[in-house]
């Protein structure tokens, strides 16, 4: 290939043209995050900012943030944020809730976090019907610490607590949280995406933006899980993420909506993502 | 203002409530549960919200995620309860919030937990022990008031029989200074402005990355040290004159104040000493309080826990010795035999002997 | 890639200092016109480079970790 074959791209085009997506979300202050290269939480971090716009909060929301690799995002999201413990974000998210019912109201935190530290905390606050909304970044491991089995992590999964792979008779079967969320009466809405291509990255934001409404109509509690690639901790070259994340993590965290207008539709119903059998 | 019969928890229930607080989250235990019910039956007619919470565990978060938005917030439990609560008090006091818990022991054996802190680091919240119903109504307003002053947890100290003994008490507003505007809070106005805020214990900041922990730690202890020098409360009677001198908190300080009034008025030279802060401990009243007197006597309901702070404060200047011990009820709820004036009266004249002077 | 004419419907401006390698844009673009470059960023990094041949569609805006893409749609398409 020519060099002189590519086109400029260190400046806007001088031909007239419409930009038709900036750098950055509103609400986000800047770029600069060392999370490593081919992570998705960073992904998943646009599509909840622009959501929050969409839904017309941009300038009344308050987010509750759990503790892992993702905390390390906060000093770039211009939203009003208190610093949870790990796994007791829906408790705080409650007691703010309940003081300021007019916001937006959201948590943000990982598998390790809400499934393996703060199960108790999450399910109970969908049983109250508390209006919030609780977003899951589910990449299957513990990635702060370096990469450890939570509660999500898939059979045969390789982590640094098992090596062999996830084996049932040993570490037990991954928890389907979408699921246990879903049933209960208080959840309005329930959904699962994924960010591992521009499709799918459309399709999550939209999950996350019906989350909001629900919540912002009373509806009851609100959830979205969005997987995320995390090479680093699944111990696979960057560019093979996104492949290990639909086909390994999405065969078996189904993405699909779990929870809709008074529906629940189990995982094991979900039609198959695309591209897996 | 006309004084009521009221149980020790429904009247400092009732002084949350006119000090502001419009939040209350807790897990009923005994001896604490009726403050939980006290909330739940008061709070909503006063514009506030109580939860049920699923465990102690949630019942500190959502009073946290409450105290965050800048409202007045408590939680409470018994000891095993607020064991649970020992992370996020560790946090919620490195955060910087002003929590107050409602702390109704099984007894005096808390004493550490409630003193030393049972969480992670280095934290410090100040600890009000109540004598009566009457100094619990001051108490929980005051601990309200200098919680958003310091920005800091206060944990009321209180018992089995504080909780359910009932008095006639007039709960009458404590009078405060305003406090100064909640700029740190968060209510969702700040989205989107550029100057929005992260309620948090690393000293996070928008737009610059990583936590300056050091600072921000030590900078808490120098508030610490500060609330050390200005915070500590007693109450002493006939120290300046007293060859025997009688160290007790808490509702067990009714009898040994009794027990010494008693002695004193049979020619007896024994003092009294109260600390009502428990944290910060008013060590210098008791060191001046201890100087010329041959003995210093701890009457405490627990196998010996406020004598470390006592003998800190006597530093050698006379012998320290226990006078109390542990002593419960047949459920374990600290109703023992020692709450009794015969009891005390007999443990402190038994300390009296040898103490007198050679004339 | 065909020598035939190529219609391109919109560019992209790539903040390619703060790219970070990894590559999830190029198999992300529908009409595969980003390849990595040869030069490396003050990171360490290569970064995406355009050919003629985007649609403006923003995928790679969507799938890219780092914020390095700002996507535009020409008013009049350049064949």
């Amino acid at each position: 290939m020519k060099v002189d074959e590519t086109i400029r791209t260190d400046t806007p085009p001088e031909r007239a043209a419409r930009k038709t997506g900036s750098f950055l979300p509103r609400l986000q202050l800047g770029a600069d995050h060392d999370l490593c290269p081919g992570c998705g939480e960073p992904v998943a971090l646009r599509i909840l900012l622009e959501a929050i716009e969409a839904v017309g909060c941009a300038e009344n929301s308050i987010g509750v943030i759990g503790i892992g690799c993702y905390t390390a995002l906060t000093p770039l999201m211009d939203v009003d944020l208190v610093q949870a413990l790990h796994g007791r974000a829906p408790s705080l998210a409650t007691g703010a809730k309940r003081m300021k019912p007019e916001t937006l109201l959201f948590t943000l935190q990982g598998d390790g976090d809400m499934v393996n530290e703060g199960l108790q905390e999450v399910l109970h606050t969908a049983a109250r019907g508390e209006r919030v909304t609780c977003v899951l970044l589910n990449n299957g491991v513990f990635g702060e610490t370096g990469g450890h089995m939570t509660s999500t992590t898939v059979l045969g999964q390789r982590t640094k607590n098992t090596l062999e792979g996830r084996d049932a008779s040993y570490h037990g079967h991954p928890i389907l949280i979408g699921d246990l969320l879903a049933q209960l009466d208080g959840t309005a809405y329930a959904a699962r995406g994924a960010v591992y291509d521009a499709p799918s990255v459309a399709r999550t934001q939209v999950m996350l933006r019906r989350a909001f409404e629900a919540q912002l109509s009373g509806a009851g509690f609100s959830f979205v899980e969005i997987l995320t690639m995390c090479p680093t901790g699944w111990f696979v070259p960057t560019a093979e993420g996104p492949g290990y994340l639909s086909k390994v993590m999405g065969s078996v965290h189904v993405t699909g909506e779990l929870k809709r207008d008074g529906q629940f539709t189990p995982t094991r119903e979900l039609p198959p993502p695309e591209g897996v059998e | 203002m006309t004084r009521r019969l009221l149980e020790g928890s429904e009247a400092m229930v009732e002084a949350a409530l006119l000090a502001g607080c419009r939040f209350f989250a807790g897990y009923p235990m005994t001896p604490f549960t009726e403050v939980l019910e006290h909330f739940a039956a008061k709070l909503p007619a006063a514009g506030g919200t109580c939860i049920n919470a699923e465990s102690e565990l949630e019942a500190i978060g959502m009073a946290w995620g409450a105290l965050a938005t800048g409202a007045r917030a408590a939680t409470g439990s018994t000891g095993q309860g607020l064991a649970l609560m020992q992370e996020s008090l560790s946090e919620i006091t490195r955060a910087e919030l002003p929590l107050v818990v409602f702390h109704m022991a099984r007894g005096q054996g808390d004493y550490y937990q409630a003193t030393r802190g049972g969480g992670h680091g280095d934290y410090r919240h100040p600890v009000y022990a109540p004598v009566d119903v009457g100094e619990a109504v001051e108490l929980t307003q005051q601990a309200f008031d200098l919680a958003d002053r310091w920005r800091n947890p206060f944990v009321l100290y209180g018992d089995y029989l504080l909780a359910h003994t009932a008095e006639a008490v007039a709960v009458e507003p404590l009078a405060c200074p305003p406090i100064p505007e909640k700029e740190w809070a968060v209510d969702g106005s700040l989205s989107g402005s550029g100057r929005s805020r992260n309620v948090n214990s690393l000293g996070m900041t928008k737009g610059r990355k990583g936590i300056e922990p050091e600072a921000f730690w030590q900078r808490l202890q120098a508030k610490h040290d500060q609330m050390a020098v200005e915070l500590p409360r007693f109450e002493a009677e006939h120290t300046d004159d007293c060859d025997l001198l009688v160290v007790a908190f808490g509702s067990l300080a009714r009898f040994a104040r009794h027990a010494v009034r008693e002695l004193r008025r049979d020619g007896a030279r024994v003092g009294y000493f109260r600390p009502v802060t428990l944290w910060p401990f008013p060590t210098e009243a008791l060191a001046l309080a201890a100087q010329g007197v041959a003995r210093v006597a701890v009457l405490e309901q627990n196998g010996g826990q406020m004598i470390d702070d006592v003998r800190l404060a006597v530093l050698g200047s006379a012998p320290v010795v226990p006078i109390g011990g542990i002593s419960s009820d047949d459920a374990g709820f600290g109703m023992g035999p020692l709450l009794d004036p015969v009891n005390v009266r007999i443990r402190v004249s038994g300390a009296l002997a040898g103490t007198e002077r050679a004339a | 890639m065909s020598e035939a004419a190529v219609v391109t419907r919109g560019t992209v401006t790539v903040a390619a200092e703060r790219c970070k390698g990894c590559e999830l844009c190029i198999p992300a673009c529908p009409p595969q016109v980003l390849r990595m470059s040869e030069a490396h960023n003050g990171l360490g990094f290569a970064f995406p480079k355009l050919l003629p041949g985007c649609t403006g569609c923003g995928a790679c805006l969507l799938v890219c970790p780092d914020f390095c893409f700002e996507v535009y749609k020409y008013e009049e398409p350049i064949s």
